[in-house]
């Protein structure tokens, strides 16, 4: 960005077990987004390493990351980001497009996630004739298509009610309990509550990093 | 991604923003519209000019007798009684370059059968003329060179004036009157249309020269032509012969040092290739015109797609984010553009070709659409396409998904 160098994350080292839910909380600024894109394999580490299913993300081409992105990782972002004017159904089948599946095979798996997040019916709605929850699931939905290693949400209940994100954070549960694995950066503690372990970042270190007890 | 998929999503995007796609495909439409019909106006005029060169028979010299004054008035070229049939037997002889020469003679008169009847042109020819013309009859025989030698009073019909005449009924065989004499009809000539000048060259009657000679024209002497058609014996051979004829001519005519001649020679085929050339030329050049448009509608595709990317940021950035690699976003811009061009170039075609479809019904202009100018135009179309397109999808395939998804 400018001539000098910041450093937005400083000594940052965790480990995220396969089937485990966990919350990144933190300030604006405290450099969890950082942290995210990193994850997400947006964005790579000026220095220090990240492994995702045992493969080092650092030396790896665009392409390459792409190629991650659209197979091990799933996105869920704060403003939904589903493709205006495009049925439900094809939002879901577009991580398909990019792996080079049929038409066919594309369909069978988005109906399989349509399903997964209890929006079957709705394949042919476009985004705006869904409402925010709805919309989400059809986010979560695009997230799942693809049998990724890890979910990523991004503030996934930022633009909701407080109904509709008990909504959203119960299917979350619900799909972590399927055994998949979620990474979710949040500010509310009610919704980092959901998961199983919160990860407290400030000024570009984690200064906590707890497992709770599910209660409910 | 496969190619099907890629052209869905282009249209759909297209689709969106219908009016802007119309708009922008407008200059490319425009642009071809205009390159198809200035290609088929320039083609159809060039087309025209070579069917006349082929009507009045390739590779033509025409010998004509210069001016005469007579108490003081000078008439205009051809006025001189200066060629004779013994010019063109010389010609014929001495000149190695020439095929067949011609002597003819020209008048005009009322041409009568029954109680019909017809002012039209009598030609006096040779047997010749008709193998320079490349004339053959359609029904009877051609004039011989016994009708020739014999100065017999047979003619040959032009297709007017045998309509004029008989109508649908067959001439050959029957006797009709030029100037009151009577001629035995033994042929009709097939239809020649057009002369590069306009008038319709099937308007005539012909004779053989030794026959009009005696009893169709006056002449001072005996054995004058009006005029000399020769024909080169081929194209590179054309320069030549008229060199040839004319230094024959001089030598016959005692014309040496500064002295006037007394003829002069044209060089039929050169003027009409000459026209032949400033009429391609000439839609060569307004194609290129024409195209001018196409770059100015292309810069308009280029900048629409500016704008379409930057309108986009956002959902470069979440296709990239589920997993689209910089060619799948590259190759996506590329398509919009191209497919925005290739349509502009279909309806363009189906534009122009309808436009010069027009132009030749209501000016009487002649249009030819060739299938290669349509080839052309739909390629060039997909290449303004791919050239304009490129650099918004390399802006669009180069963008950062991170600030991407961030763009608001």
């Amino acid at each position: 960005m400018g001539d000098q160098q910041f450093e937005a994350l400083k000594g940052v080292s965790f480990d995220v077990t396969a089937g485990e839910f966990v919350a990144i909380m933190g300030a604006s600024g405290s450099g969890k987004s950082t942290c995210m894109n990193i994850l997400g394999c947006l964005d790579l580490p000026s220095s220090g390493s990240y492994l995702l299913d045992g493969l080092d993300v650092g030396g790896m081409t665009t392409n390459q990351l792409a190629d991650i992105r659209n197979k091990k990782l799933g996105f869920v972002f704060q403003g939904f980001n589903l493709l205006a004017r495009t049925p439900a159904i094809e939002n879901v089948e577009l991580p398909l497009v990019y792996a080079g599946l049929n038409a066919k095979e594309r369909r069978q798996q988005a109906i399989v996630a349509m399903e997964q997040v209890g929006l079957a019916g709705k394949e042919n709605n476009h985004p705006s004739q869904l409402s925010g929850g709805q919309q989400q699931r059809v986010a979560i939905a695009r997230a799942l298509v693809n049998n990724p290693s890890v979910i990523l949400a991004d503030e996934p209940t930022g633009n909701l009610d407080s109904s509709t994100t008990e909504e959203i954070m119960g299917l979350f549960t619900a799909l972590n309990r399927q055994g998949i694995t979620i990474i979710m950066v949040t500010h509310e503690h009610d919704v980092a509550a959901y998961a199983g372990r919160q990860i407290t970042f400030k000024d570009g270190r984690i200064i906590s990093d707890s497992k709770i007890n599910q209660t409910d | 991604m496969d190619f099907l998929q890629t052209l869905k999503i282009a249209l759909r995007a297209l689709r969106t923003n219908k009016m802007r796609s119309f708009l922008t495909m407008l200059g490319i439409i425009i642009g071809i519209a205009a390159v198809i019909a200035m290609m088929a106006v320039g083609t159809g005029a060039s087309y025209v000019i070579s069917q006349q060169i082929a009507s009045i028979g390739s590779n033509i010299i025409l010998v004509i007798p210069g001016s005469t004054t007579s108490g003081g008035l000078r008439t205009g070229s051809g006025g001189a009684q200066t060629l004779s049939s013994d010019d063109v037997k010389a010609i014929m002889a001495e000149c190695p370059s020439v095929a067949y020469a011609a002597g003819t003679v020209r008048t005009s008169g009322q041409v009568v059968y029954g109680n019909m009847n017809w002012s039209s042109i009598i030609m006096g020819g040779t047997p010749e003329l008709f193998e320079i013309r490349e004339w053959p009859v359609v029904s009877g025989r051609p004039i011989n060179q016994d009708d020739e030698n014999g100065a017999i009073k047979v003619c040959l019909l032009g297709q007017t004036v045998a309509e004029n005449l008989f109508g649908s009924a067959d001439p050959v065989g029957n006797i009709i009157r030029i100037k009151k004499i009577p001629f035995t009809v033994i042929g009709v000539l097939e239809r020649k249309g057009q002369s590069p000048q306009g008038t319709d060259q099937d308007d005539a009657v012909f004779v053989p020269l030794r026959t009009a000679q005696r009893n169709l024209v006056r002449s001072q002497r005996t054995g004058i032509v009006g005029a000399v058609i020769v024909k080169a014996k081929n194209e590179e051979l054309i320069n030549k012969a008229e060199s040839e004829i004319q230094s024959l001519l001089n030598q016959r005519h005692r014309i040496t040092g500064g002295k006037e001649p007394d003829y002069s020679t044209r060089n039929l085929s050169e003027i009409l290739a000459v026209a032949e050339k400033s009429a391609k030329a000439m839609s060569l050049l307004l194609g290129a015109v024409a195209s001018i448009s196409l770059i100015v509608g292309g810069i308009g595709i280029m900048n629409i797609m500016l704008v379409s990317v930057t309108e986009r940021t956002r959902e470069i950035g979440i296709r990239m984010a589920i997993g689209a690699k910089k060619n799948d976003i590259l190759l996506q811009f590329m398509t919009e553009a191209v497919l925005l061009t290739m349509l502009g170039g279909l309806i363009g075609i189906a534009l122009g070709a309808g436009g010069a479809t027009v132009v030749s019904r209501l000016l009487e202009w002649p249009t030819m659409i060739s299938f290669q100018s349509i080839a052309i135009a739909f390629i060039f179309s997909g290449a303004v396409g791919i050239f304009f397109g490129f650099y918004p999808a390399k802006k669009a395939a180069g963008l950062n998904p991170i600030d991407a998804l961030r763009y608001e």
